[in-house]
């Protein structure tokens, strides 16, 4: 009958409030609040070595944080688990070559690039996760700005790395093509996107898709105890797409009003 | 020193402040839903969040229960965004759990633990941007949440950092003026019986200024809790309007 407990239907998120440029000492950083899931991630730009296999490439690292914030397991070590299983989510959906332009990270091949360290921060668990965290980092790294820099040669063929003087030349990154994830939990013989809390307790099985906003399917993973027959992951393979391009529509929307409004933009961050 | 002077002839420092003048402080009460307590709370670019979990039943080993009070339980965890080189680990180094200690150690003075026997209290403190006064900030923020979660305490615990330069003693250090390298003093103060529930002071200082330093962090501490204060009105008026009395 398409009704869930709150009154929603299958295929409707929760109110997201995305708001970025949250924490001013990071190259980029972006909150998401989806219902009781609150994520804050923040990105580093730091110059280093290229990978030897992608020498003109520079290179993206996830740190995923449970906070203890969220519930007193994740104290000590407790939130490492999760952590690791998110980061390794993350590094899988941006293992190809489309989602992010990682050419243009590079200052000098072979000897130095952009390194971005994205670290995403786990305040508060209301079910969930990945589809906000994916919202997080691709609204995170719309709010990058990476300071230009050029490379000098001298006589004797040494390099300097000279920093541009004015603190607003810098370059951004291009955010179209980074996928979002969609989780699509199985209850009964239905299929819901955005679970709670409660309705991820009474899921067996769930299909975490990752869509950018064409509708091309990056990465697919099965997640829980329960078992999936194969006509119901095709279906919830094209729900997502449905609703990830949706998604990406509106988040891109958001992004660029928020980018509109300039640097007068009263920031509301925790305290509003 | 060349270059950076932190206290001008006319007596400004680096960010304009006069030598006892805090920085902007905004704080808000139950940011978290789900939480017990939580508050938030900026001290000029300092940004910290804390929660309480609590009091609940003690978890892990039932041995370490105490039968006639309650187990504080703190833990200080900064994000890796949170300082200009990116940190590591966010929690778990030798600094982090030396901070929580501190907080326990300021906590158990301030709540009223017999009320509580054989039960814990979490405070989990997340510092997001730190610049100078994470200690102060993180105290005063998880007060805060103690209140929001309704545990009762015997005062508010306000907290602020002092240090000297040039013979005038400076309240509220921010980390240009901290990694100067100058004395710091960090002070946790009850304020309505005057009494101080840490003291922390690094590097050396000469025991005449002492009592000038201590004074100048003991008003910046009253003059938080003159803040806080309002920040609990105001958020119990707008919880009395949304019960509608």
């Amino acid at each position: 009958e398409d009704l869930r407990v709150d009154g929603r239907g299958c295929e409707d998120y929760r109110c997201v409030e995305v708001e970025t440029d949250v924490v001013s000492n990071t190259s980029g950083s972006a909150r998401v609040k989806l219902g009781h899931t609150d994520i804050l991630v923040g990105v580093k730009a730091e110059m280093g070595m290229p990978k030897l296999e992608k020498p003109n490439e520079g290179y993206l690292e996830f740190f995923v944080d449970c906070s203890a914030n969220a519930t007193p397991e994740f104290e000590g070590r407790g939130g490492d688990d999760l952590g690791t299983e998110i980061a390794n989510t993350l590094y899988r959906i941006f293992n190809n070559k489309s989602s992010i332009d990682l050419k243009s990270l590079c200052i000098s091949p072979r000897e130095h690039c952009w390194v971005l360290y994205v670290d995403v921060l786990l305040l508060e668990c209301g079910g969930n996760l990945f589809d906000a965290i994916s919202v997080a980092v691709k609204a995170a790294l719309f709010n990058t700005r990476i300071p230009r820099v050029r490379v000098l040669e001298d006589e004797e063929g040494s390099k300097d790395i000279e920093l541009s003087d004015d603190p607003y030349d810098c370059i951004r990154l291009n955010v179209e093509n980074v996928p979002c994830i969609v989780t699509l939990c199985k209850i009964g013989y239905r299929h819901v996107v955005d679970a709670t809390l409660q309705e991820e307790a009474c899921s067996l099985a769930s299909l975490l898709v990752s869509v950018t906003s064409k509708g091309v399917v990056t990465c697919m993973r099965k997640v829980g105890k329960g078992s999936l027959d194969p006509e119901s992951i095709f279906e919830m393979m094209e729900t997502g797409k449905r609703v990830g391009k949706v998604l990406h529509t509106s988040l891109q929307s958001v992004l660029h009003k928020e980018e509109s409004l300039g640097p007068k933009r009263q920031k509301v961050g925790f305290l509003g | 020193m060349a270059g950076l002077e932190l206290l001008s002839d006319q007596g400004y420092r680096v960010d304009g402040r006069r030598a006892g003048e805090l920085r902007k402080i905004q704080a808000r009460m139950g940011v978290f839903a789900q939480a017990d307590g939580s508050a938030y709370i900026e001290q000029g670019n300092t940004k910290a969040l804390a929660v309480v979990y609590g009091p609940h039943e003690i978890r892990g080993s039932r041995a370490r229960a105490l039968p006639d009070r309650a187990l504080v339980n703190c833990q200080y965890s900064s994000a890796t965004f949170s300082t200009g080189e990116r940190k590591r680990r966010p929690h778990g180094d030798r600094k982090s759990c030396e901070m929580g200690l501190q907080l326990r150690q300021t906590f158990e003075a301030a709540i009223l633990t017999q009320l509580h026997p054989r039960s814990q209290i979490d405070i989990y403190v997340q510092v997001l941007q730190a610049d100078g006064g994470t200690y102060a900030a993180c105290v005063n923020a998880a007060t805060l949440a103690v209140l929001d979660a309704g545990i009762p305490m015997r005062d508010f615990v306000c907290a602020c950092s002092a240090g000297f330069v040039d013979g005038t003693a400076l309240a509220d250090l921010s980390h240009v003026e901290e990694a100067a390298g100058g004395p710091q003093l960090a002070l946790a103060l009850l304020p309505a019986a005057g009494q101080i529930a840490l003291l922390e002071m690094d590097a050396r200082l000469h025991e005449d200024h002492l009592e000038q330093v201590l004074e100048a962090a003991a008003q910046a501490a009253r003059d938080v809790h003159t803040l806080l204060d309002r920040v609990v009105r105001q958020h119990v008026c707008e919880a009395s309007i949304l019960l509608g009395d």
